[in-house]
């Protein structure tokens, strides 16, 4: 089982943080890779909020090809922060030679563009350029958003920190919100891309279980949004979901519970909204997801949510204070970055239920 | 030497032969009183027999006249194998046997006309149901379920789903709210019990199958749906609360229309749906047929026919396209119910299924509620045999075709897809069913199964297979009187409860170890198959 964890502050914290919220919750041999998105980002980027930014693992001919692919189509690049890796010997770490971090402004021809048409472009120059790594094996472009930085990599999560220098607090990244997760996909082929959390358009997710509709899901949701590839781990499905249900139907956020764990139908018939939640159980019915599950997300507004599967399955906590919570599968981490907090005050949310903390760090929660 | 015929027919021409024991018999008569196909009698047969009757062996050779139970040597009185004089018969003194040199097929087209007979394709006997295993089990990765103690949710739609974008969705204070009027869809039991006529069935039969229905709704809130069948309902059915349990099918002869639309007006609740059949699976382009023999006053009086042979055209006469059908047949029913009841289409599977499913899928009125396909190995009350034998379409491959052909345009689910044709065959219809709903149907719906819990005793090796007689010995293809009585419609009818209920149990335990707690739609990722060309077809893993 993959342990999952999220923070967010109302100041910014460094990715060892996320560590120590992570690392507690090992069990036996689960520890084999560490992946984090960072949104409202700090530091090294905090002057480009606005500026996309390209998260890039790859080679130097790789690191050649998006430098050519993203000149021709008139991105000009703003900003580069290359991390300074520290190599010593005995890392377990399955390293790429680079790794690469830019933000770029818009092209010109975007500047009195829609936020839609932006989004748009941004999104498919992420897909073009992964497209372009993967046929030459150069390399993995995990995100390209304002804000967003992703790092992903394989190996013991301690020992990716100190290669990243992480555990140094050094003051280059730093973010208000970072989604983690410290395991590569043990179950099936090892691949960077299968790391959660995964990321389309300013919505990332990450889920620990096994989504026993991901056959369904996947053949589903290949045919409603061109961004829907990769599909190289089920949890995947989750987030094409929420980006689905949040972003292209536009639909209020609760109904996203309603899409993954409807309601049962005895349970749907008593209710005032029944013809409406049987409506999207019905059109909707191959995005239900099955098994055991438990969901992290963070939205573009920067705010998070958890929920989990129909039959509570996967655990999951969700505690802190005035100033940090932290969401996570099991309570001994948050014990070790938030040990004063009040723990009389924590949620384990139950199968029906959906937290989201917003911006101000105020805590929402309601059943379905 | 002796002058032979050797073009007359004997016993050993025919299919079954009879068996009497006369050491065994007491020529009680039971029967050959029982025989409904005339295919035994009493006769004298002149023995020569040693006979010793005093205290000491006195072996004496006697000519005598013994009385026996004698098979007919007649091809319009052959034995059909049913056994029901095995059945009725004391002491054990008569059966009939198979015969592997029977000749039928070769006599019994005498006059110049088909062989005809009911029940189902009997050349096909590998069934690939049975090379597939539900083979991905939820072991370490995730656990699995327990059928005994979670809950499961196994209801199938029946009607026109939008796709969600297509929804008429407002949002007031941050909640959804219905704008208009969506296709009407009823969640039902993915079992429908299907398309048997009053007229193919007695009477009686039927009802025991409507009873079973309604004691599973009001009962065991199973909504299971039945079929009417092309002949009509009981005018006091249309007019009470159960008509919500049925369905309600026009085929090509439109047979027992007059009185179902004279009773719209006085019907208190809707029916759960309409299916428009164009063609059935035991006999894919040819009408169905009901022999005047069945006609009866009770089926004449609900079709509104005369006694007569009434055979259902091959086509529906308005039909020459698919968007006309669309047009024409689907408005009109669904105008019939007010747009409230959803209205789906019957097709016998064929090669040219997909490009109907397609054709129905990309129908700009959204007006189709489903798509029922028949496979070769449905049943029937009477066909030619040619039919019955030689055309058709297996289901499995057909289904999971249409299924992929909607995935590829990403319109999956909003047709339901509803298979049939041999589901249940040999018995375990849960099976058949889950494995059909993993390929992609939504649901399944079955015939067949239901007449053998009522006591049907055909099956696919050419036992009985005589639907089209009007001399089934069980009662319930038949319209004799005498014949009906035979039947125990409480426990015909307690028969289909008690399998229905462990169909749904066993529903379950194919669900709870996969991990899924509602229906496993297009999980074809559960299956595995023994067999590479099924495994290439279908899109599932091959195990060995």
């Amino acid at each position: 089982m993959c342990r999952i964890g999220a923070i967010k502050s109302k100041v910014p914290f460094y990715p060892s943080k996320a560590l120590y919220l992570m690392l507690p919750q090992q069990e036996g041999h689960d520890n084999s890779g560490f992946a984090m998105v960072m949104q409202d980002l700090y530091g090294e980027f905090s002057e480009y909020k606005d500026k996309p930014l390209l998260s890039l693992a790859c080679t130097q001919k790789g690191a050649k090809l998006v430098e050519d692919y993203m000149e021709n189509n008139s991105f000009v690049q703003v900003h580069e922060w290359i991390p300074k890796v520290n190599r010593k010997p005995g890392l377990d770490i399955k390293a790429m030679p680079y790794y690469i971090f830019r933000n770029y402004d818009y092209p010109d021809y975007l500047a009195n563009a829609s936020q839609e048409a932006k989004e748009e472009l941004l999104l498919s120059t992420r897909l073009a350029i992964r497209e372009l790594l993967e046929k030459n094996d150069q390399g993995y472009a995990f995100s390209f958003w304002p804000d967003v930085l992703t790092l992903k990599e394989i190996g013991d999560p301690r020992d990716i920190a100190t290669y990243f220098g992480l555990w140094d607090d050094s003051g280059e990244l730093l973010a208000k919100n970072i989604v983690v997760q410290c395991r590569q996909n043990t179950n099936y082929d090892i691949v960077r891309y299968a790391a959660h959390p995964f990321f389309i358009q300013g919505y990332t997710l990450c889920a620990n279980g096994e989504n026993t509709f991901y056959t369904k899901n996947k053949e589903f949701q290949k045919s409603l949004n061109k961004g829907y590839i990769g599909f190289e781990s089920d949890s995947q499905n989750f987030l094409y979901t929420l980006h689905y249900v949040l972003h292209e139907l536009k639909w209020p956020i609760k109904y996203y519970k309603h899409v993954i764990t409807p309601l049962p139908f005895e349970e749907v018939e008593d209710r005032p909204d029944r013809k409406e939640l049987t409506a999207i159980r019905q059109s909707l019915g191959h995005l239900e997801i099955n098994g055991p599950n438990t969901i992290i997300a963070m939205l573009p507004d920067n705010s998070m949510m958890t929920c989990c599967d129909s039959k509570k399955l996967r655990p999951v906590v969700v505690g802190g204070d005035h100033e940090t919570i932290a969401i996570a599968s099991e309570v001994c981490g948050l014990n070790v970055i938030l040990p004063d907090r009040d723990k009389s005050k924590d949620i384990y949310p139950n199968e029906r239920e959906v937290v989201v903390i917003d911006e101000e760090l105020e805590v929402q929660r309601w059943k379905q | 030497m002796e002058t032979m015929r050797t073009q007359e027919v004997t016993a050993n021409d025919l299919p079954w032969k009879i068996e009497h024991n006369t050491l065994r018999c007491t020529m009680c008569g039971s029967c050959v009183a029982a025989c409904t196909f005339n295919a035994i009698e009493a006769k004298m047969e002149r023995r020569s027999v040693t006979i010793s009757t005093g205290h000491q062996p006195e072996p004496m050779q006697q000519h005598k006249a013994i009385p026996v139970i004698m098979q007919k040597n007649s091809l319009a009185h052959h034995c059909v194998g049913c056994g029901m004089c095995e059945k009725i018969c004391p002491n054990k003194a008569i059966k009939p046997v198979r015969n592997p040199d029977s000749r039928l097929n070769m006599l019994a087209r005498s006059g110049g006309a088909p062989i005809k007979r009911g029940g189902r394709n009997n050349l096909i006997q590998e069934r690939t149901f049975d090379k597939i295993i539900v083979g991905r089990i939820s072991q370490m990765t995730d656990p699995s379920l327990d059928a005994e103690r979670h809950s499961f949710d196994l209801l199938a739609p029946f009607g026109r789903v939008l796709p969600a974008h297509k929804l008429p969705f407002k949002q007031e204070n941050g909640e959804l709210r219905l704008t208009e009027k969506t296709p009407p869809v009823n969640w039902i039991y993915p079992l429908i019990f299907s398309d048997m006529s009053i007229g193919a069935l007695s009477t009686r039969a039927w009802e025991a199958v409507a009873m079973a229905v309604g004691y599973l709704n009001e009962k065991h809130n199973l909504p299971v749906r039945m079929s009417s069948g092309e002949g009509g309902m009981p005018v006091n059915l249309m007019k009470s609360d159960y008509l919500k349990y049925m369905i309600i099918q026009i085929a090509s002869g439109h047979f027992g229309w007059n009185r179902i639309v004279r009773a719209i007006p006085q019907m208190k609740v809707d029916p759960a749906g309409i299916i428009i059949k164009i063609g059935q699976g035991a006999k894919p382009g040819d009408g169905g047929l009901l022999p005047a023999a069945k006609v009866a006053e009770h089926v004449q009086a609900i079709r509104g026919v005369p006694k007569a042979d009434l055979m259902s055209p091959p086509n529906h006469q308005g039909l020459y396209s698919i968007e006309e059908s669309v047009q024409k047949m689907f408005m009109s029913m669904n105008a019939a119910f007010k747009f409230r009841v959803p209205v789906a289409i019957k097709c016998a599977a064929s090669a040219t299924s997909v490009s109907v499913y397609n054709n129905l899928l990309r129908d700009p009125y959204l007006i189709c509620g489903g798509f029922f396909i028949d496979g070769v190995q449905g049943g029937t009350g009477a066909a030619n045999e040619v039919s019955l034998d030689h055309t058709g379409h297996p289901i499995i491959s057909k289904t999971r075709e249409c299924y992929l052909a909607a995935v590829k345009q990403g319109l999956q689910g909003q047709i339901p897809l509803w298979a049939g044709g041999g589901v249940g065959l040999t018995g375990n219809a849960a099976a058949d069913a889950f494995k059909m709903i993993c390929l992609g149907a939504n649901g399944v719906f079955l015939g067949k199964l239901l007449i053998q819990l009522c006591g049907c005793i055909g099956n696919e090796q050419g036992r009985c297979n005589a639907c089209n007689t009007g001399h089934c010995p069980t009662g319930i293809c038949t319209q004799d009187p005498r014949l009906v009585k035979r039947l125990d419609i409480d426990k015909a009818a307690q028969n289909i409860v008690d399998y229905t209920l462990a169909f749904d149990m066993e529903m379950k335990k194919l669900m709870a170890p996969v991990g899924n707690s509602t229906l496993p739609v297009g999980r074809s990722d559960a299956l595995v198959t023994t067999d590479h060309a099924i495994a290439d077809k279908l899109g599932i893993q091959y195990a060995c």
